[in-house]
């Protein structure tokens, strides 16, 4: 059975910050090749995130797989809603989709 | 705890049955893979939700004894 108490957390955090990133390590050091990969695009897209790093915390890094029905990490989340793992946002920041995607929620992007 | 390439192609193709299967094995060490999975079945459905039905076809594997599958899907043009 799911854990609603995680849940509550998982979904504080993704109602009070914009954009959350699930990674493992932190955004200044990433410790896994995936989401080091994420940070990335989003550093170039020039967003501001707030990184969640699973490994210090073993109830999140359980919990939000099952709150996705995702298996992996890292996991974007913009506006509350769950945008994909590593594959997915590198594949849409790749068409544009990213960019469009964050207009579209309003979220401010810095000027390339 | 590694997967061999043909396994990960018979258990999507078992869930997904016209879906068209191509597996890299990036490394050659049985670890770490790339699959490109087409089928008419991705239509109308988000990306995510295109991934997911891969990841349900193997049966919790994924994230478990297969570490890294850089997946792709699409639809048959």
């Amino acid at each position: 059975m799911s854990d609603p108490v995680v849940f509550d957390r998982i979904r504080q955090d993704i109602k009070d910050n914009d954009v959350v990133l699930y990674m493992k390590g932190t955004p200044v050091f990433p410790q896994c090749g995936f989401s080091a990969a994420v940070v990335q695009v989003l550093s170039q897209v020039g967003v501001k995130f707030k990184g969640v790093n699973v490994l210090t915390d073993p109830e999140i890094r359980e919990g939000i797989k099952a709150f996705a029905n995702w298996p992996t990490i890292p996991q974007l989340y913009v506006k509350g809603e769950f945008v994909g793992g590593c594959d997915i946002v590198r594949e849409m920041h790749e068409t544009g989709e990213l960019e469009g995607l964050l207009k579209d929620k309003g979220v401010a992007v810095a000027a390339q | 705890m590694a997967m061999d390439a043909g396994t990960i192609e018979r258990m999507i193709r078992e869930a997904i049955p016209d879906a068209t299967v191509t597996i890299e094995d990036l490394r050659g060490d049985g670890d770490h893979y790339a699959a490109h999975v087409t089928s008419a079945q991705f239509v109308g459905k988000s990306r995510v939700q295109q991934h997911q039905m891969v990841y349900q076809a193997l049966k919790g594997r994924m994230g478990g004894e297969l570490h890294a599958l850089a997946l792709q899907t699409s639809i048959p043009r």
